[in-house]
Parts: C-alpha cells; structure tokens; sequence
C-alpha cells in the first residue's frame, strides 16, 4: 500500500505541473462556440488539451501528449480502463461523451475487432477531437451526434446491446440530470449484453454522492467503485446480472498489466483500489433515489 | 353605496390575486416541460425552441379568445369556471405525459419535431385557458373607458411577477423537494380551489345585487 501511494504522489509530481502552468502559458490553438458551450483546444509545451467553458484546470476534458499519443493523461480515463478487469474482451462498446476520443482510440487499438459507437451531443466537440485529438474512425468506430438517452432508447428499440457502456457524459460544471436517473439507468442496464458492464465516471464529493448511489443500487444491486479523492472522480462499475459480476483471474490480470502498459495504466493497481458496495456501503440506507421525477443532480452537485 | 364600493374592492384585490397565480402556474407548468420532455427528447436547445413555441402559441390563441368571451356577460363564475377548466386541462400532464411521450417517440424519429408534437399534445390547451384568464381579468376591473389603461398596465404587473415568481420559486426550490408531478398536481389543485371560490363569490354577489335592487 505505502508503496502505491509513493507511485501515485510521484505520478501526480509528474503530471501535475504541466497543470498547473497551463494558463498561463498555454497556446490557443482553437476557439469555438459551440450550441452547448465555449470549446479551448491548448497546447502547453507537449501537452495538447480540450477545454470546456473557461480557462481553467477544473474544466479540462481530455488531454493528450504529442510525443506520446498512447499514455493516458488523465486518472479518470486509466480508471475507466477498470472495466477491462470484469470483461477483459468487450466485442461492443458503447461511449456516451466523446471528448477528444481517448477512450475510443485506446480501446481500438486495444482490440482492433471490437465495434465501438461514440455518442456526443455536441456537433463541435466531434469535430475538434478529428481535427485535433487524432479521433480514428473506421468501419468498425462509429459516431453519433446525439443526446446520449435518445440514443439508448433507440438503440433498445433496434434490439442492440453492448458488452461495455461507459458514461462519460459528465463535466464538472454541468450534469445532464436525465443521465443520471433510475429509469435511465434501466435503460441503460437492459441494453447491456449478459456479461456486460456500465462504467461510469462520477463524482465522489457533494450530496449528490449518496443520492446517486443510492439510484444505482436500487438499479443494479451492489456494485464495485474506485474513488479518486483527489479528483473528486469516481468510477461506478456495475453489471447486468450480479452473479456474472467475475473479475479476471490472475493470468488475465498479468496479460492486461502488460496490454495497458503502454497506455500508462497500472491496472494491477487500480484493481488493488477497487470497493464492493455490499460489505461498506457509506451513504445512508434512506437517500432519496434519483428518477425522472425527482433529479435535482446539478442543485445537489452544489451543496 | 360604500359597502357596495368596497365589496368592489375585494373583489379586485381577488382578481389580481387570481391572475398572480396563473402567472406562476404558467411559468411554473413551463419550466417543468423541459424535465418532463427530457428521457424522450433530450435537453438540447431545441427541447426549449419547442417549449417555447407551444407556450407562446397558445397563449396569444388563449388572449384572443379570452378577450372575445370577456365581450359575453363577463361574471366572476365564468371567470372561476375558465380557472377550473384550466385546471383540469393540465392534469393530463402528470397522468397520461409517459405513454403519451412514448408513442411520439416511437412515430417520430427526429427529436425536434418529435418534441415539438409532444409539447402540442401535453401543453398546447391548458396555455390556451390558463391565457384567456389575463384579458377577461382586465374585463372584470376595468369600469371606465379612462383607467382601462391603467388596469391593464396594473394586471400585467402582477401576472408577469407571478410569473417570475413561479419560475424562479419552481426551479430553484421545488424541484429540489417535490416529485414533478406532485408539483403539477399542486398546481391544478390551487387553480381548482380559487376558480372554485370565484364561482362561489360570483353567486353569492350576484344574490346580494338582486337583493339589493328588489330592497
């Protein structure tokens, strides 16, 4: 454990004060606004980011490193990777929130045979992240320009489902409150193939914490989580079917070690953080549940 | 003659009230469309360009008409009757807005139109009532030719400020404690008891005025 933590404090050392420094020193390199909001793309020295809104830190949405284009900036994204500890070989992958694709390019060369659909509601950000980010797309990426519940609605109607869904539909200023209720979890839990698995980036700070976990237990029993209290970040890992919720054995948690190396993940070590819901579950047994009726997200996000 | 005037009176500070009210439910019942019309349509911009769209259309419709019934022996029960219709017009939104919403979804690819037709289908008439209160209120306080002016300035006030009130009072407090529709529910049921006690009030004046003048 003392050992981890040194890799962590030395991790954040190292990628921290490219931070930090970014605003004062950062290069614009595109400008736009877009229906939803101001989009920055910066570069500061060898890092390239996509900025959402202001000119701040808190609102950096993916980053990448020129020289290195593989190596994950960002703590949430190598903690995304997490899901790969459940399905080690997702054949399909829904995305909700592009940013500047990371997600995608990753899991596409991580299995070249694996289709994966981005959603993003956001025209402009699809853009950038071509234009700027490196977003590969092929016949087996596809893309699409949509509010990320309309699209799972449809995508229920078409009888498709999906091995992985991740939500990254979040930033920090503004939560899109019908991505977070039990009836959109539903959905989202039916569109799920028998092995499949929803992770979820989140929040770990604020009221907002209990309620949603509060919703995604009554959604999908207990669930597994990896929090970052640094960040606020946390990750929800919850599955279809709870008796099929297996983490890798021990051979496939070394093969995954080395495929994701390159990508600056230690997954061997996210995996040491990760929680079970069903033996320390720390919100109270009676938190409101979140519905269409009931999500006041952003109003709890504050308080 | 001073009992009459201040009977007058009353019954002024009522109407104001009554259109105080709408005012908030108008707006309230608005800013809770976009919640409603979310899981189906989305909470892009155009959710709100068909919000919107509704709300204004039926409102000018609800002017119109209102103004054109007001010209029929306008009376404080026909006032409370319109209150009671309106009220009952929007219960459809907390009872039948699922399967409603469903079905739209389903024939209609294209969420903008697809909310567009589903804001018709929830909102379009009980704006159109909830819009005809504003000109048969100014029908009902207005007496002379020379303060009509002044009323309609005076309704406008209190309408348009109840209805920041009710924007401001439902997306920053309500939904933070109650179901949507409880809200909706809350809301038909405040119209229903004051258009009922403006029919009440109407006939009980309506008695004392027909007393007045067989005394």
């Amino acid at each position: 454990m003392p050992k981890s933590v040194v890799s962590y404090v030395l991790l954040m050392l190292c990628v921290l004060p490219a931070f930090l420094s970014t605003t004062s020193h950062a290069k614009v390199v595109h400008k736009e606004k877009s229906l939803y909001r101001n989009i920055l793309v910066e570069d500061e020295g060898d890092l390239r980011c996509l900025k959402f809104n202001v000119r701040s830190n808190e609102s950096q949405q993916s980053c990448f490193l020129k020289s290195a284009p593989k190596t994950l900036v960002f703590n949430y994204t190598k903690l995304l990777m997490s899901g790969l500890l459940f399905n080690h070989e997702p054949k399909r992958v829904l995305i909700v929130g592009l940013g500047g694709g990371t997600m995608s390019n990753t899991l596409t060369q991580l299995f070249p045979n694996a289709k994966i659909d981005n959603i993003e509601i956001d025209d402009a950000v699809i853009k950038v992240a071509r234009r700027y980010f490196g977003f590969v797309e092929n016949d087996n990426i596809g893309t699409f320009s949509q509010d990320g519940r309309i699209f799972i609605k449809r995508a229920l109607l078409k009888k498709q489902s999906y091995d992985w869904i991740i939500l990254d539909a979040f930033n920090g200023d503004y939560i899109p409150e019908h991505l977070l209720t039990k009836e959109f979890l539903q959905e989202t839990k039916q569109l799920l193939s028998d092995n499949g698995i929803l992770t979820a980036n989140t929040f770990s700070l604020s009221q907002l914490y209990a309620h949603e976990s509060a919703t995604y237990k009554s959604v999908f029993g207990d669930f597994y989580q990896v929090v970052h209290q640094k960040n606020s970040n946390r990750i929800i890992l919850a599955a279809k079917n709870n008796a099929n919720f297996n983490l890798v054995n021990s051979t496939q948690l070394n093969h995954l070690q080395k495929q994701l190396k390159p990508y600056n993940v230690d997954i061997k070590h996210i995996f040491s953080n990760i929680s079970y819901t069903k033996n320390n579950q720390d919100w109270p047994e009676n938190t409101r549940i979140l519905t269409d009726q009931f999500s006041p997200a952003n109003l709890l996000n504050s308080h | 003659m001073t009992t009459r005037a201040s009977q007058n009176n009353y019954q002024n500070y009522f109407v104001y009230m009554l259109a105080f009210t709408s005012g908030f439910c108008i707006m309230g019942v608005e800013l809770l469309a976009g919640r409603i019309l979310a899981p189906f349509f989305g909470s892009s911009v155009h959710i709100w360009g068909s919000i919107i769209t509704v709300f204004m259309l039926s409102l000018s419709l609800g002017y119109l008409l209102g103004g054109k019934l007001s010209t029929h022996s306008a009376s404080l029960q026909h006032y409370g009757t319109i209150f009671i219709i309106a009220a009952l017009m929007l219960l459809p939104i907390a009872s039948m807005s699922q399967w409603l919403m469903e079905i739209i979804f389903l024939a209609i690819e294209d969420s903008r139109y697809g909310s567009l037709v589903a804001s018709m289908a929830l909102f379009f008439i009980p704006t159109i009532f909830l819009g005809m209160l504003s000109p048969y209120s100014v029908r009902l306080l207005v007496t002379s030719s020379h303060e009509s002016g002044q009323v309609a300035g005076k309704l406008y006030f209190v309408s348009t400020l109840g209805s920041a009130l009710g924007t401001i009072i439902t997306s920053f407090y309500l939904v933070l404690w109650f179901d949507i529709n409880h809200i909706i529910y809350s809301f038909c049921s405040l119209l229903a008891c004051l258009g009922l006690f403006a029919v009440l009030l109407g006939k009980s004046n309506q008695q004392n005025s027909m007393e007045a003048s067989h005394a």
